[in-house]
């Protein structure tokens, strides 16, 4: 069972990218003219050499993967973590051999799938059947292949009703559902998947990982890519750490996913939201930012057990709404991926009325009682009842010992994770 | 995760046809034409797909692969038979002689006009999923090859219309429809590689579908070039391929210049070795580029 099926030695990608040179508030036509001349001159020269062309005043090569080493084993789930822009998706890239190393090499054995995104190469014109045939011959699979498993995966997805209807008139759950059970019933020796369980509603979600541990059962290697821990907890045995393009750690999953927190917490100040991709509801109102502060605004970079916190949600919504129910949430998991507590604005009885435009919404934690470790964050966000933003693992709390009892002492770790305001008396008693 | 030498001979449970594959920058891939048969159903399906879709949501539906050579073939047929009044290949009724070209000319610009929006158009799936890239353009091909099969039954209507018999030629006709789509396919393979990196060619193809019908002997014999052009002018290669047609479909009314189709078959090699040998060349750079 240990054969290697995922070699990688020094493994590198580098792009080329141009930055547009600084343009002044005022710009006369002839330095635009002459601008538009030197790039053209540029381009005309990149034409020439059949290099490709760079738009932009300067160029920089930037490393999305440098000196990658690693090797799978076969029927191991590997999760691959690390933050935006870590080199994830350019790994499974290379790996699925959609685009070249620059450097380095890999030696793979069997057949690669890769899901990268699900529902590729669906057609909006036709049915639900046709679509099936066309993605399972996308992902590599045989026609016969997939008529032996075709009522498996219409089964899977659910659909059954709607097999002869183009899938442009799909809701978008469906066209979700029916998308991951083409992808789900491939066979191929090495699974490559990447944060595609961030599409669909939680039941399916949970079918979708329970099919993708069945498939590491049988012995297939999964790699795993995603930003929900409590998934990558659940299906991986083996993680990645992809720090800014390097492997920065490597072991067994939970070491890889506390190991992922601790590089988090030493770079952030406030996590940016914004460019997050993997969420879920209409988009009305979005959370770009969030930031940790102390009683007087000051933002956190860590926080430590019993001081009082403001957590501050930021958002932009497409327009400004009065007298509105807004419910806003996040769950926080401990880093074994255990559910700890969710916080609650229709629970807790302080309705929340007004969106902004631009605004934010503040929790204050007071007396913060969770000891010290990394936490994992979801938020969510519903406006009159339907939701607007919903985002697994949006941030992470990174907490230090701090002194909650107010008795001069730090608490003590790895004591559970939940303080909880108490008080101890000894007393004489019945017999 | 330790670093062991590389791994024996795989033990006989995993033996069942287990590929080895190396990723390297600049590797030749010595599984290429392996890889492009064994995704063969992909480009069947590619293919359906396409001719599948193309007509979807039109109201007229497949009609329009009838009405619109055959409207050419009227504004053609009147424009050089009657007004400019140029003379016909023998005894053969001038709009069968503009058909018989319409048919490999249709054939070409629709294919090469797909084939080099192929890439684009699949941007998608080539920035997700790995297949022989080859497999896009050629796949496009098959559907302006169904156009194709439509026009060859208005031609043969046409024929029984003007009771005009094909002769033994015809039976060549496969060979010069094969010569037809590999000309669309050197060309068409170039530039979709090429409109990946530079968007410029979307624009080029258009002018030139629309500029080479009139270059290329489509409304008129190529019996009316002068005879020491027609060198020269089978620099075209669809020169070549109209003439191949024409030779086929009217028998023995429109002679082939062999000199000129020699050379026309030479330039459909030099732009499918040219078309394949770039398009391969460039192939790995697809999805960082799209």
């Amino acid at each position: 069972m240990s054969d290697i099926v995922i070699k990688a030695e020094n493994l590198g990608k580098s792009y080329t990218i141009g930055h547009q040179a600084e343009r002044g508030r005022y710009l006369a036509l002839r330095d635009v003219a002459m601008q538009n001349a030197r790039e053209l001159w540029h381009k005309t020269k990149d034409l020439l050499r059949g290099r490709p062309i760079v738009l932009g005043a300067t160029q920089e090569e930037i490393w999305a993967l440098k000196d990658v080493s690693f090797e799978i084993h076969r029927g191991e789930a590997v999760g691959i973590i690390g933050r935006n822009g870590a080199g994830k998706s350019t790994l499974l890239k290379v790996l699925g051999r959609i685009t070249e190393p620059t450097a380095g090499r890999v030696t793979i054995k069997g057949r690669v799938a890769s899901l990268l995104e699900v529902g590729t190469g669906f057609h909006p014109e036709l049915t639900g059947r046709e679509n099936i045939y066309l993605n399972g011959a996308i992902f590599g699979m045989t026609r016969s292949e997939i008529r032996r498993k075709f009522e498996e995966i219409v089964a899977f997805a659910e659909v059954e009703r709607f097999l002869d209807t183009p899938v442009k008139r799909f809701s978008s759950g469906m066209y979700v559902r029916l998308a991951f059970a083409v992808a789900a019933h491939l066979e191929p020796e090495i699974l490559v998947v990447d944060e595609v369980l961030a599409v669909g509603d939680a039941q399916f979600q949970k079918k979708c990982l329970g099919k993708m541990g069945a498939v590491s059962q049988e012995g297939r290697t999964v790699l795993f890519v995603s930003h929900n821990m409590a998934a990558v907890q659940q299906l991986c045995q083996q993680g990645m750490v992809l720090s800014a393009g390097a492997l920065s750690y490597c072991g067994a999953i939970g070491d890889s996913i506390r190991n992922y927190m601790q590089d988090v917490k030493a770079t952030v100040v406030g996590t940016e939201l914004a460019n997050r991709k993997d969420r879920k509801g209409s988009q009305w109102l979005k959370f770009t930012r969030v930031a940790i502060c102390d009683g007087l605004g000051n933002e956190l970079r860590q926080v430590m057990s019993g001081e009082n916190l403001s957590i501050r949600l930021y958002y932009q919504a497409r327009g400004e709404m009065r007298k509105a129910s807004v419910n806003v949430a996040f769950n926080v998991r401990s880093s074994s991926g255990y559910l700890l507590l969710n916080l609650n604005s229709a629970d807790s009885g302080q309705p929340l009325l007004d969106i902004f435009e631009h605004g934010y919404f503040q929790c204050d934690w007071l007396r913060f009682n969770l000891r010290s470790g990394v936490y994992d964050c979801t938020l969510f966000c519903s406006v009159n009842g339907e939701i607007a933003d919903w985002m697994q693992s949006a941030f992470i709390l990174n907490v230090e010992d701090g002194d909650y009892y107010r008795t001069g002492k730090l608490v003590d770790r790895a004591q559970g994770d939940v303080l909880v305001p108490c008080s101890w008396a000894s007393q004489p008693g019945a017999k | 995760m330790m670093t062991s030498p590389a791994s024996p001979v795989i033990d006989a449970s995993t033996s069942r046809a287990e590929v080895e594959l190396v990723l390297e920058p600049g590797r030749a891939d010595k599984n290429y034409w392996i890889d492009l048969w064994r995704y063969r159903e992909l480009f069947l399906i590619l293919a359906w797909r396409d001719i599948a879709v193309r007509y979807k949501q039109t109201v007229i539906g497949i009609l329009w692969a009838v009405l619109r050579p055959l409207l050419t073939m009227v504004v053609l047929a009147v424009v050089f038979g009657r007004v400019a009044k140029l003379p016909s290949d023998g005894d053969a009724p001038y709009p069968l002689l503009v058909f018989a070209a319409m048919l490999p000319w249709t054939l070409f610009a629709t294919s090469l006009t797909d084939a080099s929006n192929s890439l684009i158009g699949s941007a998608n799936l080539i920035s997700k999923v790995y297949f022989p890239r080859l497999i896009v353009p050629t796949a496009t091909i098959v559907s302006a090859f169904a156009d194709f099969l439509i026009s060859l039954a208005i031609l043969a209507a046409m024929m029984v219309y003007y009771r005009f018999a094909p002769r033994w030629h015809i039976a060549l006709l496969p060979l010069f429809t094969l010569l037809a789509l590999l000309a669309s396919l050197g060309p068409g393979l170039w530039i979709t590689a090429l409109n990946v990196k530079y968007r410029d060619f979307r624009y080029v193809i258009p002018f030139v579908a629309q500029f080479g019908l009139y270059v290329s002997p489509v409304g008129f014999s190529s019996g009316v070039i002068p005879e020491h052009w027609r060198l020269l002018y089978s620099l075209n290669p669809m020169v070549g391929v109209i003439d191949g047609f024409r030779w086929c479909i009217l028998g023995g009314n429109s002679p082939i210049n062999w000199s000129g189709f020699a050379l026309s078959l030479g330039v459909v090699a030099f732009f499918l070795w040219l078309g394949i040998g770039h398009f391969r060349r460039m192939e790995r750079t697809f999805a960082d580029l799209i």
